[in-house]
């Protein structure tokens, strides 16, 4: 579905993403992990084309990225960030349906398209009218959710879309996003750097340091055989978390 | 996005709202002087008596007044022959007092007898000074090398002034200080200098009883009040110019200095001085009308909102887009922002002059209620604040948003009207009200092109010294601009999308992040 093939990005001196050749079947949940700066975070907002390779290619169903063809790329990827990215001077409504309203969809057909999908996300209705402001950390991502569900895309790219939340709260959603995905069958490539997490979500995980992969596997796998000395610290340092 | 639509519209339709009509009939200059405002007001009267329509323009300055004849803009004001040679055609070594008639006639413009008074520059002393150091000529002055010397900035640098005077008379005083012409009388009164300048038809040299030294050696030129018409005024009303010139040889100099006097105390305006005059003198009745003063405030109000109105909005809708631009493309905003800034440098008068040439060249009225000098000159000063704040704005727009907005696959047309001109919309109503306030302080200059408004009593209070003449301006203009500053903050609350205003105390902020 999407692929990297030997993409190279720097900043300034620093190389974030280091010759990586990486592919994401259809509708498999493939997981970045790593620590900060590892270029996991790169690799994602690559695919969404918010930032260009300055070496090598990436493919969407086997076409190159483009300026020709982004707009229409973007538009079957559901992306979403850390704190959400809400808008903040849109209600909840307006923001889950800002695309729908760029691409002149009907009224009814948005708003029947908000109740599926708000239902899907487990939000109350009470909260459609609300100002992104005042949401709860865990409710601002479901809407971040809904809004990148909208068009129905067949990727979804998240980058730590969990990583500010409360663990209690974490955890529901990790649930929910499970059953999300397996439920729609979307191709998803999630990026964290919290292993338990990648363990519960993952069809596959993807261990990157320093803009290169170091292992690519089943999670079990990693776990029980890493391959090398970094491999097996960053496994061990998160141990007592999954013991 | 209706009630920005509605705000849009409602805007435009008060910028294009038609304003006050250009000063009807035939148009009177003058400067912003006592003497010439009462003579300008005497041809004004005149005029009026002949049952034909006239407007009298004060205006700033000599060439601005002039080129305004040239132009047609005004079709006659008084003025001094000395002026004519020494400052209009200071450029032509053949201009002289004998042939001015000649010069002006090739212009279109043509030029009556002397009205009977000169009012020249001399030196003034006290009468204590000059009895005592035995002074009557200004060359007595050399044996006197440690007097103190106090003159007006203007004549401290003009041609006709100290530079030469001291020249021509070998003058040896070394201590001479510039100031503001009734300043000196002040400093003269109160024994800090002991010579000035002045106009000898200035009323204060009676009340000062000050003794004005001999020009001995001729070296100040005459300036015999005339006027100044445009030859093509006798075709459009025939008979006219003969009635005006009454005037020559009718004003003595002992008439203009008690003229002078009478406005200068305040006992009479200036309109109440030259219709007095004209009775007693013609026997011709001319009807003043006496108005309130909140009459007259109202009618100043109206002219100032005109001003504003029409500079302000057109300059919101140029100044957004250009903070726009500037936002979205770097080098080209600093140019954009470099460029409005330096036009904030500009000293108004500078600025108003400047923009004269260029408007007349448009066929826009240039002088008088109305005037496009200073609605333009006003449209320019509004540029700054919009363009800044739009421009920072939308360059500190959190990247998350901009990002947010890119990904999903928004074009940069609809992000620029769906998400950046709404999360920027605090800051470019804020840049909106400072150009409101600012607008309203500086649209008082517009006086100094004719303009009228709140700067009018200001201007005239500054020359009389009448301080509750210029509160007349300074306190409507005040309170417009903290009018304006509410109807913004009022706004504000209307026009900022609900999500970025402030949150009201006991808001329904349930389930806050923290």
């Amino acid at each position: 579905m999407i692929e990297l093939k030997g993409v190279t990005k720097r900043f300034g001196t620093h190389l974030a993403v280091d010759n990586i050749s990486f592919a994401c079947p259809q509708g498999e949940t493939q997981v970045l992990i790593g620590t900060s700066g590892c270029g996991k975070s790169t690799m994602l907002r690559m695919m969404v084309g918010l930032e260009t390779p300055d070496e090598g290619q990436l493919l969407f169903e086997g076409q190159p990225l483009s300026e020709s063809n982004l707009s229409r790329v973007r538009q079957r990827i559901g992306y979403m960030i850390q704190e959400g990215g809400l808008f903040p001077h849109l209600s909840v409504r307006e923001n889950v349906s800002v695309v729908p309203r760029f691409l002149g969809w009907q009224q009814s057909a948005t708003d029947s398209r908000i109740d599926e999908l708000r239902q899907l996300a487990q939000l109350p209705t009470s909260l459609l009218d609300r100002y992104p402001r005042q949401l709860s950390g865990g409710q601002s991502q479901r809407v971040s959710l809904m809004r990148a569900l909208m068009l129905d895309p067949d990727v979804l790219l998240l980058d730590e879309p969990l990583g500010d939340l409360d663990p209690m709260i974490r955890a529901e959603l990790q649930q929910d996003l499970r059953t999300i995905f397996r439920e729609l069958g979307k191709t998803v490539v999630l990026v964290t750097h919290d292993l338990a997490e990648a363990g519960y979500l993952a069809d596959r995980v993807t261990l990157l340091r320093h803009g290169q992969i170091v292992q690519q596997g089943d999670f079990s796998e990693l776990i029980e055989n890493p391959i090398d000395d970094f491999a097996t610290q960053f496994v061990q340092a998160q141990r007592p978390v999954l013991a | 996005m209706n009630r920005y639509l509605l705000v849009l519209l409602l805007l435009i339709a008060l910028a294009v709202l038609p304003g006050t009509v250009p000063a009807p009939g035939i148009r009177v200059g003058s400067k912003q002087d006592t003497e010439t405002a009462i003579l300008g007001e005497m041809l004004t009267q005149l005029i009026r008596a002949t049952g034909e329509k006239s407007t009298r323009l004060a205006v700033g300055g000599t060439t601005v007044v002039f080129d305004a004849l040239k132009r047609g803009e005004v079709d006659l004001y008084p003025e001094y022959t000395g002026t004519l040679v020494k400052e209009v055609f200071a450029g032509d070594p053949t201009a002289s007092q004998e042939n001015l008639a000649s010069l002006l006639a090739a212009q279109g413009i043509g030029i009556s007898q002397p009205l009977g008074f000169n009012n020249s520059y001399a030196l003034a002393v006290r009468r204590e000074t000059a009895e005592r150091l035995q002074l009557s000529r200004i060359s007595d002055l050399s044996a006197h090398p440690d007097l103190r010397l106090g003159f007006s900035n203007e004549f401290v640098d003009r041609d006709d002034g100290w530079k030469n005077l001291r020249k021509a008379y070998s003058l040896p005083q070394e201590n001479v200080s510039g100031m503001e012409h009734d300043v000196s009388y002040r400093q003269l009164e109160v024994g800090d200098i002991d010579v000035m300048d002045a106009y000898t038809t200035d009323a204060q040299l009676a009340e000062l009883d000050l003794v004005l030294l001999e020009d001995d050696r001729e070296y100040f030129p005459r300036y015999d009040a005339v006027v100044l018409f445009r030859t093509d005024l006798e075709d459009r009303y025939p008979g006219l110019i003969k009635h005006l010139l009454k005037l020559e040889s009718a004003v003595s100099e002992t008439e203009i200095v008690q003229l002078n006097a009478l406005v200068a105390s305040r006992e009479a305006s200036e309109l109440q001085a030259a219709s007095d005059f004209l009775r007693d003198k013609f026997s011709i009745e001319t009807h003043v009308e006496d108005r309130s003063v909140a009459a007259i405030v109202w009618d100043r109000t109206l002219e100032h909102c005109d001003l504003v109105r029409r500079s302000l909005i057109p300059a919101i809708f140029c100044a957004v887009p250009l903070g726009v631009l500037a936002a979205k493309f770097p080098r080209l905003g600093q140019l954009i922002l470099g460029a409005v800034s330096v036009v904030q440098t500009i000293p108004a008068l500078a600025l108003l002059v400047l923009l004269i040439a260029p408007v007349a060249y448009l066929n826009l009225n240039t002088l008088g209620a109305g005037s496009m000098t200073a609605v333009l000159a006003l449209f320019l000063y509004s540029l700054l604040p919009i363009v800044r704040n739009t421009a920072t704005g939308l360059s500190t727009i959190s990247p998350e948003y901009d990002e947010s907005a890119t990904a999903l696959g928004l074009s940069r047309l609809f992000k620029l009207f769906h998400i950046e001109l709404p999360l920027a919309s605090p800051s470019i109503l804020a840049g909106v009200k400072t150009a409101a306030v600012l607008n309203v302080g500086f649209a008082t200059l517009g006086a100094l092109v004719g303009a009228r408004g709140y700067g009018q009593p200001i201007l005239t209070g500054i020359r009389l010294n009448d301080t509750a003449l210029i509160m007349q301006g300074a306190v409507p203009a005040a309170c417009l601009a903290i009018l304006l500053q509410f109807l913004f903050e009022y706004s504000e609350r209307w026009l900022v999308p609900a999500g970025l205003r402030p949150l009201s105390v006991g808001g329904d902020d349930n389930g806050s992040r923290s």
